[in-house]
């Protein structure tokens, strides 16, 4: 125990660590019925470090090119030790990391926490989620099977779809006008060295925000000043909790990568035709059933396109969702609840919905 | 200006003659083929329409070259050529080597005097107009060689066009002859690797009856005709004891089993003495010969579920995450086995057909043990997952009692 | 009103260390030797599996569009050898000239596996006798189809097989 003690008082003598620590130390979170679903964001900060470090690992062995990716990724899960569980804990962690994080963000929703000063850290996690969808998407087509190419076939063809910009960029997001070995070598990078990047500065801007405001607490929590009062110290209390879920959560993942490990496909072949029913990975499925229920014209103008505009709006609304709320006055806030639910009942029945017709 | 003139009148005197040309056609109009009485316009008309697309339009012939060919001597008015002339019309050029080499010099110039030894040809020669002549395969007006996907004679097409007789119960009354063939034969594998899997090499009618020397096989070509393409069991055939049996019953070779249209994709359950099984039609169930059978259809049936078990055993330690690509490629060979073994069994000798299915079951047994070594791997895989798990649950455990012995006076002071 | 200043002047934690009994404290105490030695537990059965992962297996990285079918000099002319080739057999075929040719072994016909025959020097398919010539046509049998070829380069002492880009 000498050991590590006195190599910590050396540490300290010279960086001043302690003083480095204090706001951590200091910090509190408040406690009340809700306090539990602060752990959400936790969650899905430890579930991205999972995918950074399995992500590593992978790329040890991983070959981006339309020859060899597939290959690569057989050689991984069925000729490298414990290849299976690295590449099954990579595909399940971002699933579970997305779920997370629309957890997070419909929590934060519900509790209004988004509120002033606390306009920009909403703003930040939203980046972060569609971060997170990028890392999705890109990723999605890195083992060059059937499933990811078609997938990705008929994700960048809904982007060709928006009207002016819209074929520039599904151009931009190939690499030219079909699916090939650039957009391996695009997404590739977008997925490695690009969207990480953004993320990591993201994280830091969105955690520093948390740390400079607090943790806020709900309006209908804080009316009742008599039971309000009760802070927990960050570290050591909240910050054990913290370490229960993560138990949690990389349990339940562990448990799902062995059982159900990441299957491999057949190898894409951009001749072939595309494989009935095809569909995103789950988070995109709502988006997916929606383009497929519009008819093909809406009042002489394009169904889809209709519906592209339409979600692109939903977001930006979304995202400005506490400066939109402010605009509304008094009554804002019943009025972005009710919506926030239409709109969650919205996704999850759609979801729902593909998942039973397909 | 004075450029500007020339042109403005160059262009007058153009427009000037167009006009001048149209009023001469409208007023006197041109008829398609001069003399053609008898004839009605609109028939000339879908005549000459459907020829246009005809081989013979495209190699340059026109109506003339048949129909003046074919003028009766005697009547100078008749254009119509009558149909018992119309094989020795086709024929007066396509017996002609030397006149169809300048078209196509690998076109056979056989046609007419195979028509003459077909069937149809028979009786069209003893003046049975009602017999199948060179149009009524290929057309009057729209010819087209067999390689053409719209030709009447297009494999894909062939059987629909022998059907239009010979599937006509009235138009067949005369000639005693079954009219079902086509119906069955669209049952048949052959039918199925044609259309269905677009194998356009698959037989149809023509392959085994010859296309302008018709004629069912006898009862002794039969085994010829199919061991064209079907040379092993054709073989087997030969040495097997069924072919002496067969000769002294006067039974045609293949067809007794496979029946000569309907000929259904070959199941196991042809062999022994069962419900669906061919051999029962001469064998008794307790004979010698059809307890042979009855086992032989055990043992194809037994190795067949043991290659399913094998491979659904691969399969599910693939979808676990197992590689078992090795095994699953050495298991096509048992596969190959029992379609060897099928084979063999037209050599009716057991012990032939025992060896071949030996091969598919040492092999399946080599899959097996694979695919169990692959699911006991997976099995380990998820009791070592049981060690981290439990480590999480040991500090997901320790760390809520921890949490718990801090703040134990603050809960207690809260709940009040 | 909407916001509570955030760096609350003193908020009254939960815990105060200096009034906790002696009992409470060896509690204690065993709880965090408890949390540490799950934590180490943890730690060990994630840093076991991520080592073996690292260390680079013997056999080198396969693809399927090139495979090692044979050694120079292991075919004698006019012979073949079977070898797999990503997931089906294939068929190397060593010809009298010394030349070599590839091509899958899967029958087109009901996928069985194609064979050499050095006396006729064809491709032939034991099941129902098809028969292929060395460019892979189908010319004779049930076969409706060529076999797929591949490219063939001789690498030092090496045989490589491709498959065609193209393809």
């Amino acid at each position: 125990m000498a050991g590590p003690a006195v190599l910590w008082e050396w540490i300290d003598e010279r960086v001043n660590v302690r003083e480095l620590l204090t706001p951590l130390m200091e910090k509190t979170v408040p406690r009340h019925r809700f306090s539990h679903w602060y752990l959400l964001g936790g969650v899905t900060l430890f579930l991205f470090g999972v995918q950074v470090c399995t992500g590593l690992l992978l790329l040890l062995y991983y070959r981006p090119s339309t020859t060899e990716a597939y290959e690569s990724l057989r050689y991984i899960t069925n000729r490298v030790e414990f290849g299976w569980l690295v590449r099954s804990l990579h595909s399940w962690s971002a699933n579970l990391m997305i779920f997370m994080a629309f957890a997070h963000m419909f929590s934060v929703a519900f509790l209004r926490a988004y509120r002033k000063p606390r306009e920009l850290t909403w703003i930040s996690g939203m980046v972060l989620l569609f971060l997170c969808l990028g890392f999705g998407f890109s990723g999605y087509l890195l083992p060059w099977n059937t499933l990811s190419f078609f997938a990705t076939k008929v994700g960048t063809e809904v982007a060709g779809r928006v009207p002016i910009v819209g074929h520039p960029t599904m151009v931009f997001l190939r690499g030219g006008e079909d699916i090939g070995s650039a957009t391996l070598a695009r997404f590739f990078s977008l997925h490695v060295v690009i969207l990480p990047a953004l993320t990591v500065g993201m994280v830091l801007l969105h955690l520093l925000l948390v740390q400079k405001f607090g943790m806020s607490v709900p309006p209908s929590v804080e009316k009742h000043r008599s039971r309000f009062g009760n802070e927990v110290r960050f570290f050591p209390n909240y910050f054990l909790r913290d370490v229960m879920a993560w138990s949690v959560a990389f349990a339940a993942l562990l448990i799902l990568a062995t059982l159900y490990p990441a299957e491999l496909g057949k190898k894409a072949d951009p001749f072939a035709s595309a494989p009935a029913g095809i569909k995103p990975e789950w988070y995109f499925l709502a988006q997916f059933q929606t383009l497929r229920l519009l008819p093909a014209t809406i009042l002489h103008l394009d169904g889809e396109v209709i519906g592209i505009l339409g979600f692109g709006l939903a977001g930006a609304a979304w995202l400005g969702l506490p400066l939109l709320e402010a605009r509304l006055g008094k009554n804002g806030g019943r009025w972005t609840r009710v919506a926030m639910l239409a709109g969650l009942v919205y996704l999850a029945s759609m979801t729902l919905y593909a998942y039973l017709t397909t | 200006m004075s450029k500007l003139s020339a042109m403005l009148m160059r262009l007058v005197a153009m427009l000037v003659t167009v006009a001048a040309l149209a009023a001469q056609g409208s007023v006197k109009p041109e008829p398609p083929c001069p003399d053609c009485r008898p004839a009605s316009e609109t028939q000339i008309k879908t005549a000459s329409n459907e020829f246009r697309a005809d081989v013979h339009a495209q190699k340059g012939m026109t109506c003339v070259s048949c129909h003046e060919a074919a003028r009766d001597s005697s009547n100078a008015v008749s254009y119509t050529i009558k149909r018992n002339r119309i094989p020795e019309l086709c024929g007066s050029c396509h017996e002609d080597a030397t006149r169809m080499k300048q078209f196509n010099p690998s076109l056979r110039t056989d046609q007419l005097a195979q028509y003459r030894i077909s069937v149809h040809g028979i009786k069209f020669v003893k003046g049975d107009m009602h017999v199948a002549v060179c149009t009524d395969c290929h057309t009057v007006h729209s010819i087209q060689p067999a390689s053409d996907p719209h030709s009447s004679i297009h494999p894909l097409n062939l059987a629909a066009t022998c059907k239009r007789c010979h599937s006509d119960a009235a138009y067949m009354k005369s000639y005693g002859v079954a009219t079902d063939q086509v119906a069955g034969y669209v049952e048949s594998v052959h039918y199925k690797a044609l259309v269905e899997e677009g194998d356009l090499s698959a037989p149809t009618c023509t392959t085994c009856h010859g296309s302008h020397g018709a004629a069912p096989p006898g009862v002794t070509a039969v085994a010829n005709v199919c061991v064209t393409c079907h040379v092993l069991q054709g073989k087997f055939f030969e040495e097997s004891p069924h072919k002496q049996a067969f000769a002294l019953l006067e039974l045609p070779g293949c067809v007794t089993c496979h029946e000569s249209h309907r000929i259904h994709p070959p199941d196991d359950n042809f062999v022994g003495t069962g419900k669906s099984a061919v051999c029962g039609t001469c064998h008794i169930p307790g004979e010698a010969a059809g307890k042979m059978a009855d086992a032989t259809h055990g043992n194809f049936r037994r190795l067949e579920t043991d290659i399913a078990g094998a491979k659904s055993l691969l399969n599910r330690a693939a979808r676990s995450g197992m590689d078992v690509a090795d095994a699953e490629v050495e298991l096509t060979q048992a596969s190959d086995a029992l379609t060897k073994a099928r084979v063999s069994l037209h050599s009716a000798q057991p012990a032939r057909v025992a060896a071949d299915l030996d091969v598919g079951a040492k092999i399946v047994a080599q899959a097996y043990a694979a695919g169990s070594a692959a699911w006991r791997e997976r099995n380990n895989r998820r009791r070592a997952t049981v060690l981290p798990v439990l480590a999480l649950t040991a500090l997901f455990v320790s760390a809520g009692l921890y949490v718990r012995a801090l703040e134990g006076k603050g809960r207690k002071g809260r709940s009040e | 009103m909407v916001t509570r200043p955030v760096a609350a002047p003193a908020p009254t934690p939960t815990c105060d260390r200096s009034d906790v009994s002696a009992k409470t404290k060896s509690r204690r105490s065993l709880l965090r030797l408890l949390m540490g030695g799950s934590l180490a537990a943890v730690w060990t059965s994630l840093i076991y599996p991520m080592v073996r992962y690292l260390i680079p297996p013997a056999e080198a990285s396969a693809t399927t569009t090139e495979t090692l079918a044979a050694a120079v000099g292991e075919l004698k002319p006019n012979s073949a050898k079977t070898f797999r080739f990503g997931s089906h057999p294939a068929l190397l075929v060593r010809l009298g000239n010394g030349e070599y040719r590839s091509m899958s072994a899967v029958c087109t016909h009901l996928g069985c596996t194609v064979q050499y025959q050095p006396d006729t020097q064809q491709v032939w398919c034991p099941c129902h006798n098809g028969r292929y010539d060395l460019t892979g046509r189908n010319i004779q049998g049930p076969p409706p189809r060529p076999l797929l070829t591949y490219d063939v380069k001789v690498h030092g002492e090496e045989i490589h097989v491709n498959r065609r880009q193209d393809a």
